[in-house]
């Protein structure tokens, strides 16, 4: 199709940088120096390379795009597979773009190991595009896990006093998440010869087996996203990890799970998902509801934004198991607008803690007379995180419950009171750490944003804006993609049906 | 072949390293120097690469020889290989450390020779007699090699206990032989897979199969017939444990699979549920008791018995898939625990060797590739993706599902997360913790190269995994004849 083999290029291009980062000899402020502009020229390239990918996409296509295809283990029909039609395409932009970000906010905050540091987050960009790309199971499964190795190693080196807790907790418990998806991929090539995901979609699966393989990718994928009640690492590991750390997780981590219930859960066990929406639904109300009320509850500013978002990531689910078109764009739009907000959140968070070392709310107030700028870009965020018309959030919270209005208002209607407790935590954080009388010395001199935060801000604000004002430019490429995804769903769901009816 | 003598070609492998063994044993007695130990140790790498060419030279095809008691055949060969690689990676991992701890005598890799030639015999073994005679050439060398430290009590504890313990299942293992050659009237390889059948199995062949199949358990320290390998592991000289927990446990899951899967695979009724059995508890033993181990030597032990349990996985399954997945687990294993002991053998302060856990606080500051070397393979015994580790256990599960063993999978990836916590330990503790102070520096160039091999196969093996899957197969495939 191309000359170039442009998603190995985006995908293993970070590789490069590691490799250039691990030689880099001299002294210790040198290196430091140097690894710092490596990384950062390297995730720029990444991120053009991805732009690149974004302008030659067709948008009017449903199937996979720039597909490279490589033997592997042929004697096992496992392939070197990728491709990305309009449901990766944006995840793979929001990690390139994501990157970037996180190496410019550590420049001056990580101050220890930054050759390693930067190595980490440039092994991880790799592994977060190449598992968005992967069109193998094998493949998709080698990226996802691997994500595990260079997180860990981010918590724990880099992360706050209870780093170690944190670190074991987020590594145990998605291991063990994944470790069960291994088993249903074995049993998917036991079931059609191969490994390859277009070839399972287009094969189909016997309903019989459905509700077990889609149990074993749920118990993976409901660990990521995080659902209630299995999200308690989430909370942890985004107090302890670095800002940047919790940027990618929160980001791009989090959303591997969603997009894998859209990639995989619905279109591969449309029987199973139909089955099983209403135990989905459950658990995501659930999620939306009691973690907004623990929000409102705590005093850390990290643990707030965190658990803010499992109830958005509930959303999420809530709407890709709706199986409405509006629905499913709306957990898409969601995913995207809340990697960029929450990511922001965190940064934000990251601005404050760099300047007085500690994120407990009650310790700030009156920010709005000495940081106003600060004071202007966290409003735009915590808005968007709110859902007000106009920003990100909006377009996706009303999507999503707008399909789940279609398939149950009761649903519908607790979602909304999520909502509405979402505004309640998000204003009444800003109003104790922006607002207020200025009472602590240290307060009063902090600084406002330096022209660094100020260029990493800025590209989020717009996109923020664009994605709320005219989301169409994100929706339209990813629309066909959905709409085959819902294709399957319904034929299988209708074939199904009538093989019931058939037997009565 | 009714000639009066017959053709000793296929056993020729075995005899040339027998002969080295003997010609190093001389050589070594008159030579007279400093780096005595050191030049028959390189004399000895050459003599089992010289071996391992000659046994890859035979090629995959099934031939049985020497009256029915030798066959060579693609799994053999497959074992075979990686049994010389092991042995060969002990001998240069103990050159520095003898010299180090003043026992740098030329008899260690003598010993580590024979003791290979008994393992070769054992893989090669067509009949329980040969099959007998292989492994007590084996162990009695092995028990001199793990007291070789002999003016260590704990050494010499070591060796006496290997040397019991070893005994009794060797006891026990002869006790079952001579029951199924009592009810099955043979102790020919082929003849029992010919004339056994499911239907006919009596009783008392049974109970043999069962005394063989214990006797082999405890040649690969699988639970409930592990008790020996903890205080052995931890006793002996390190570089003699890195030897037992590679190059044995090869050749005895080899003999282990053979017996199995070719003698008696007719009755895999019979005896599945028995492996199954070991096979979970070593799992789960492996998983359980290496959390509370301070000592790294120990924690090897119970890491190694837990890779036997998910080994033992592959050959509860009894397919050819099964037997591939022991293949490349085993291969794979082997190069992880060469890297692993080659770091610990790098752990050494002030002159002495350590072997606490706690030791490597830091180890990512004071040596950082030495650290990335050991996090390398910690998260490859984890099973974490991209590196080997997890293709082992990839390969493995797979046959498991293809047998319908759905839960002994499911107990597989529960207890491998399990482990996962004290793999993952040992890189918190060298990334996350603070040092303690560092290793001596100087680890050698040998130990350099064995390390950076190791490790480079371990990150490497997802970008060309085609030889080892490949040969894997191929050899797989020999060991179900028609």
């Amino acid at each position: 199709m191309q000359s170039w083999p442009l998603l190995t290029l985006v995908t293993f291009l970070p590789l490069a940088g590691v490799l250039f980062i691990l030689v880099l000899r001299g002294t210790p402020a040198d290196v430091a120096r140097n690894a710092r502009w490596a990384a950062l020229w390297t995730s720029l390239v990444v991120l053009a390379l991805s732009l690149v990918l974004w302008a030659d996409f067709d948008p009017t296509q449903a199937d996979f795009q720039f597909v490279e295809l490589a033997s592997w283990l042929p004697a096992f029909h496992i392939a070197y597979h990728l491709g990305i039609d309009g449901i990766s395409l944006f995840f793979v932009l929001l990690s390139t773009f994501l990157t970037p970000i996180c190496i410019i906010a550590s420049w001056a905050s990580v101050t220890e190991r930054v050759k390693e540091y930067m190595m980490a987050f440039l092994v991880l960009e790799t592994l977060m595009v190449g598992m968005f790309c992967a069109l193998d199971f094998v493949i998709f499964y080698v990226f996802f896990e691997g994500v595990l190795i260079p997180m860990f190693l981010i918590i724990g080196v880099w992360g706050g006093p209870r780093r170690v807790y944190a670190a074991f907790k987020f590594f145990l418990y998605t291991l063990l998440g994944s470790v069960l998806m291994l088993l249903a991929i074995l049993a998917i090539y036991y079931q059609i010869g191969s490994t390859d995901v277009v070839e399972a979609l287009n094969r189909g699966l016997p309903p019989g087996l459905q509700t077990w393989l889609w149990l074993a990718f749920f118990a993976s994928f409901a660990v990521k996203v995080p659902m209630w009640p299995v999200h308690t690492w989430l909370p942890d590991a985004h107090v302890e990890a670095p800002t940047a750390g919790s940027v990618i997780l929160a980001g791009v981590l989090l959303k591997m799970g969603g997009y894998g219930f859209i990639r995989f859960s619905l279109p591969l066990f449309p029987i199973a998902s139909h089955d099983l929406a209403p135990f989905v639904f459950t658990l995501s109300v659930v999620a939306i509801i009691y973690t907004s009320l623990v929000a409102l509850a705590q005093d850390d500013m990290k643990k707030l934004i965190a658990y803010s978002s499992v109830a958005h990531m509930g959303f999420v689910t809530m709407g890709t198991f709706t199986m409405t078109a509006e629905g499913l764009q709306g957990a898409m739009v969601q995913m995207l607008s809340h990697g960029i907000v929450s990511a922001a959140l965190f940064l934000c968070v990251g601005v404050v803690y760099d300047r007085l070392h500690t994120r407990e709310i009650a310790r700030y107030g009156g920010l709005a007379d000495t940081m106003p700028k600060y004071a202007a870009v966290f409003m735009v965020f915590m808005l968007a995180s709110v859902g007000l018309p106009g920003t990100s959030g909006f377009v996706g919270e009303f999507l999503s419950l707008l399909g789940a209005f279609e398939v149950n208002t009761w649903v519908a209607f607790f979602a909304t009171t999520g909502m509405i407790l979402g505004a309640t935590y998000m204003l009444y954080l800003y109003r104790r750490v922006i607002f207020g009388v200025i009472t602590r010395a240290d307060v009063r001199a902090m600084l406002d944003l330096s022209w660094r935060e100020v260029a990493i801000f800025a590209p989020m604000i717009v996109l923020v804006l664009w994605m709320g004002i005219y989301p169409n430019s994100f929706l339209k490429p990813m629309q066909p993609a959905l709409a085959k995804v819902m294709e399957r769903v319904q034929l299988s769901l209708h074939e199904n049906a009538a093989a019931k009816l058939a037997e009565r | 072949m009714n000639d009066a003598l017959p053709s000793f070609v296929p056993a020729l492998p075995e005899m040339f390293l027998a002969a080295s063994a003997m010609v190093l044993l001389v050589l070594g007695a008159f030579q007279r120097g400093p780096h005595v130990a050191r030049e028959i140790g390189w004399l000895g790498v050459v003599a089992l690469a010289v071996t391992a060419a000659l046994v890859m030279s035979f090629g995959y095809e099934r031939k049985v020889s020497l009256y029915g008691m030798m066959v060579t055949d693609g799994f053999g060969m497959f074992m075979s290989v990686l049994t010389l690689i092991g042995a060969g990676f002990a001998i240069v991992m103990a050159m520095r450390f003898n010299e180090r701890e003043g026992v740098a005598r030329f008899e260690y890799p003598v010993l580590v020779l024979l003791s290979t030639t008994g393992m070769l015999m054992m893989i090669t073994a067509n009949d329980l007699i040969s099959l007998y005679v292989g492994l007590e050439l084996q162990n009695l060398a092995l028990y001199v090699i793990a007291s070789f430290q002999r003016d260590q009590t704990r050494s010499s504890e070591a060796g006496l206990k290997y040397f019991v313990l070893g005994a009794l299942s060797s006891g026990m293992l002869l006790y079952g032989a001579s029951m199924v050659y009592g009810f099955a009237g043979s102790t020919n390889f082929d003849t029992l897979a010919h004339t056994l059948e499911a239907s006919n199995a009596s009783i008392g062949l049974i109970i043999g199969i069962v005394f063989v199949a214990v006797g082999l358990a405890f040649k690969v320290s699988a639970v409930p017939f592990h008790m020996w390998t903890p205080d052995v592991y931890e006793g002996a000289p390190t570089p003699a444990t890195a030897f037992f927990s590679i190059a044995p446990k090869t050749a005895a899951l080899a003999l282990f699979v053979r017996v199995m899967i070719y003698a008696f695979g007719e009755l895999v009724d019979q005896w599945q549920q028995i492996i199954m059995a070991i096979s979970v508890a070593s799992m789960i033993l492996g998983a359980l008791a290496a959390i509370n181990q301070r000592n790294i030597k120990r924690l090897m032990a119970y890491s190694s018995i837990g890779h036997v349990g998910y080994a033992l996985i592959g050959l509860a399954a009894g397919t050819p898939a099964g037997v591939r997945g022991i293949l490349v687990y085993m291969a794979i294993y082997v190069f992880m625990n060469i890297g692993t002991f080659g770091v610990i053998l790098c752990m050494r302060r002030e002159g002495r060797l350590v072997e606490g856990i706690e030791d490597l606080a830091g180890l990512a500051r004071t040596q950082p590739m030495l650290a990335a070397a050991l996090a390398i393979f910690m998260f490859s015994m984890a099973g974490i993706p991209p590196l080997a580790g997890f293709f082992a256990k990839f390969y493995i599960f797979m046959a498991a599902i293809d047998a319908r063993l759905f839960w002994l999978a499911v107990l597989g990836v529960v207890t491998s997360v399990v482990g996962a916590y004290y793999y993952v330990r040992i890189v918190k503790i060298m990334y996350f913790d603070e040092p303690k102070g560092a290793f001596d520096p100087g680890i050698g160039r040998e130990m350099q190269a064995v390390v950076l091999i190791s490790a480079m196969v371990i990150l490497f093996f997802i970008v060309f995994p085609s030889p080892i899957v490949g040969a894997a197969e191929l050899a797989s495939a020999t060991l179900f004849p028609g």
